[in-house]
């Protein structure tokens, strides 16, 4: 940038910032795009899946009510709420606990197993998930548990016990010092961890329990195979995603789209709240 | 504070035969005798109890679903000629898939119980060697207390791992069994048998006939995984550059823009794109209106069309999330530096070049790995925006987007040939550990990390 004359720089800096906020304008409708055309086509009164505009010709809530009070019976909406809920609170329950409990005791204990097992658990979760998943479909059924909430609530959980990292990171920062100077004062190990470093560990708590707890929304494929064909026991992701089968898709599109609307935001706010210790996690619980 | 005990020395089990009294001979037979005999009540009656209970189901259960897991059922269900009744009647026939899934159930449990014997062991031979030193023997309520203190790992991690025994390991190990089956769509149980077949399928995949699907669909996987994980990479890191630019205001309200694509639930958002760009869908459409094009795009109907329209797909999802990660990093960065690069006189891309973007890349990388081995198993993005789809004629059971892990998926779901998708899942898993291994040795992030 060898330039004789002294450039204006207030000319050019000015330039620049309106290039980039062109581009970022640009960017911005293109994301947001798709999620409006959501919330649109939810509200949206005519035509089916396809009409050949963006903004529909009239609103209506309809497709709301249609959702809430499935006429049809075949699509109980708020029959699937429910199941998520209870599901997703459970795992959100039972998971916290095991991930907690692994990632403490593989951080901060110190055994015979520990550095052979963090090595195992690698190699475990190198397997692609859906290889075990026709084979844990028959556990279930020989447990006689297939196409239960139960089942999905256990699938969910004993998962749990290989997600340690993030959890693991976490506490691997805090420091040895705390539990030294607790245990010269007499405490044993039981009440180090429930007095002292669990209430250290408030963000990673949160973090672990939402995202146990957003799991059973977002999920299909595991759910899909223990559930089957039994509809009453769908979670809201099956459920919505058999809405779109190819018989249906056409009829009931703006129902579905309705449906997306309704739970994008409760897991929208929960993401929002908990962006700062997805970021951590990626980024600190990733090396260890 | 942590000392290792395993360097303590102790007598061999073989030893503890010889100079342990009764009680110690006998725990070789029965399992806590040592224990009931030093008053360890509940720690001997555990053992006993393991190993009665053991013993009961080997004799009702055990040994048929270990002799069975070698032929793995002889008796196919069907009509056969009863001479009693002089007719054919229906006979049930073995069900090889539950035959092989008890089978590695019994074995599991078998190695539970050895390890049990073991620690039986080895309990046996501390109350001896505490008797030996004159030292008291701990009564139940101090070993209930240890597993508040020194054996608090145990505390915490028996339920986990039962968990994973369980649902993790169990049907690993029943899967990589079934990739040395013939479990296939001619061999589906109740109705017909399977049986053990070696490398048969291995050498099917690789060479034999599923080769001209395998190696087609493993190249597309390997640059789908490679362009998705650096074009994602590199264009969040020019977003997150641009929003973090001098004198650009309302940083935040642009960040959360883009953060709130990130969490609308991928079935959804992925649903909706596939309707947005069906061939009668409202970009094509609106194209039309505007007379930019006569005909529809095919974006997700013609093969080639259908791979940049997933990549581009993908970074509508992926951009955000480095984003995110990156501004981090960006605000993090030695700002001093920078100055005196730019008093150097230093262009803008130099910056960039040679501290922004080497920074970055040394903090993001072992979560690069991680995408990358992420995005070879990316099941969401190709299921739900494509299914795989277009059908291609050549594949076998694949289409032709489909990734080695949705072509394992339609092979258990739709085909039903289980022997070849576990040989995929082991391949997939053989191809991520590589990668893995790969990144641990030569990468400055993980050695320094």
């Amino acid at each position: 940038m060898a330039q004789k004359k002294p450039i204006n720089y207030k000319a050019q800096k000015k330039r620049n910032r309106a290039i980039v906020y062109t581009i970022l304008t640009i960017m911005a409708i293109v994301w947001l795009f798709p999620i409006v055309w959501i919330v649109l086509n939810s509200f949206r009164a005519e035509g089916g899946a396809f009409v050949p505009y963006i903004i529909p010709k009239h609103f209506t809530i309809n497709n709301y009510i249609k959702l809430l009070t499935d006429s049809s019976g075949n699509y109980p909406f708020v029959r699937w709420f429910v199941n998520t809920l209870i599901v997703s609170v459970c795992t959100c329950v039972l998971s916290t606990f095991i991930t907690i409990s692994m990632s403490y005791a593989l951080s901060r204990l110190r055994f015979k197993m520990r550095r052979p097992f963090l090595k195992v658990a690698l190699v475990l979760n190198m397997f692609p998930a859906f290889m075990s998943m026709i084979a844990i479909y028959y556990i279930l059924k020989a447990l006689d548990l297939a196409g239960s909430l139960l089942a999905l609530i256990l699938v969910y959980s004993a998962g749990a016990a290989l997600t340690f990292y993030v959890a693991k990171g976490f506490f691997d920062t805090i420091p040895m010092a705390l539990d030294e100077s607790a245990m010269i004062d007499g405490a044993n190990k039981w009440q180090i961890f429930t007095k002292i470093t669990l209430p250290l560990s408030k963000p990673i708590i949160v973090y672990t329990a939402l995202t146990a707890f957003m799991g059973p929304w977002m999920d299909f494929i595991f759910a899909k195979i223990i559930m089957g064909d039994d509809v009453k026991n769908y979670t809201v992701a099956i459920g919505l995603y058999s809405m779109m089968t190819k018989t249906t898709a056409n009829s009931l599109f703006m129902t579905f789209t309705a449906g997306c609307v309704l739970i994008a935001i409760p897991i929208t706010l929960l993401f929002m709240y908990m962006q700062k210790y997805y970021v951590e996690g990626v980024t600190s619980g990733a090396v260890k | 504070m942590f000392k290792k005990h395993s360097t303590e020395q102790h007598i061999t089990f073989r030893e503890l035969f010889m100079k342990g009294g009764l009680p110690e001979k006998l725990s070789f037979i029965i399992m806590g005798f040592s224990n009931f005999a030093n008053k360890q009540i509940l720690k001997g009656l555990i053992f006993l109890v393991a190993e009665v209970g053991f013993i009961f189901w080997l004799i009702r259960n055990g040994i048929h679903a270990l002799a069975m897991l070698q032929t793995l059922g002889t008796k196919k269900q069907g009509l056969v000629y009863d001479p009693k009744l002089g007719m054919d009647v229906l006979q049930k026939g073995d069900n090889s898939m539950l035959l092989l899934l008890f089978g590695i159930a019994a074995i599991l449990i078998c190695v539970v119980l050895v390890v049990l014997y073991i620690v039986n062991l080895k309990s046996a031979r501390h109350i001896f060697e505490l008797k030996a030193a004159n030292k008291k023997i701990p009564s139940t309520k101090d070993d209930l207390k240890s597993l508040l203190n020194e054996r608090f790992h145990q505390t915490l991690m028996t339920i986990p791992l039962l968990g994973v025994l369980f649902f993790t390991i169990l049907p690993l190990l029943y899967m990589i069994a079934i990739a040395f089956t013939n479990y296939d769509h001619n061999n589906l149980p109740p109705k017909n048998l399977f049986t053990w077949v070696g490398f048969h399928n291995f050498s099917n995949v690789i060479t034999g006939d599923i080769a001209s699907t395998f190696f087609p669909v493993l190249g597309w996987t390997l640059i789908w995984a490679v362009v998705a994980t650096v074009s994602c990479f590199l264009l969040g890191v020019v977003l997150a550059l641009l929003i973090n630019t001098k004198g650009i205001k309302f940083k935040k309200v642009w960040r959360t823009i883009f953060i709130l694509t990130m969490a609308v639930p991928q079935f959804i958002s992925l649903l909706i794109m596939r309707n947005l760009l069906n061939d009668a869908g409202p970009i094509n459409a609106l194209l039309k209106n505007i007379g930019w094009i006569s005909k529809s795009i095919p974006f997700l109907t013609d093969p080639t069309m259908a791979k940049i329209t997933i990549i581009v797909v993908n970074l509508w999802i992926g951009i955000p999330a480095t984003m995110l990660i990156t501004t981090g990093i960006i605000q993090n960065l030695d700002q001093e530096q920078i100055e005196a690069a730019i008093m150097d006189g230093a262009n803008k891309f130099q910056i960039f070049k040679s501290i922004t973007f080497p920074q970055i890349l040394f903090v993001m990388m072992p979560s690069l790995i991680q995408q990358l081995i992420g995005n070879i198993n990316n099941f969401n993005v190709i299921y739900l925006l494509t299914g795989g789809g277009p059908t291609n004629s050549n594949y076998y059971g694949a289409g032709s987007t489909d990734l080695l892990v949705t072509w394992l998926y339609n092979l258990t779901v739709n085909t039903m040939d289980y022997n070849l998708a576990s040989v995929i899942g082991i391949l997939i898993f053989i191809l991520s550990a590589v990668f893995s291994l790969w990144a641990y040795t030569h990468t400055n992030s993980y050695k320094e990390g």
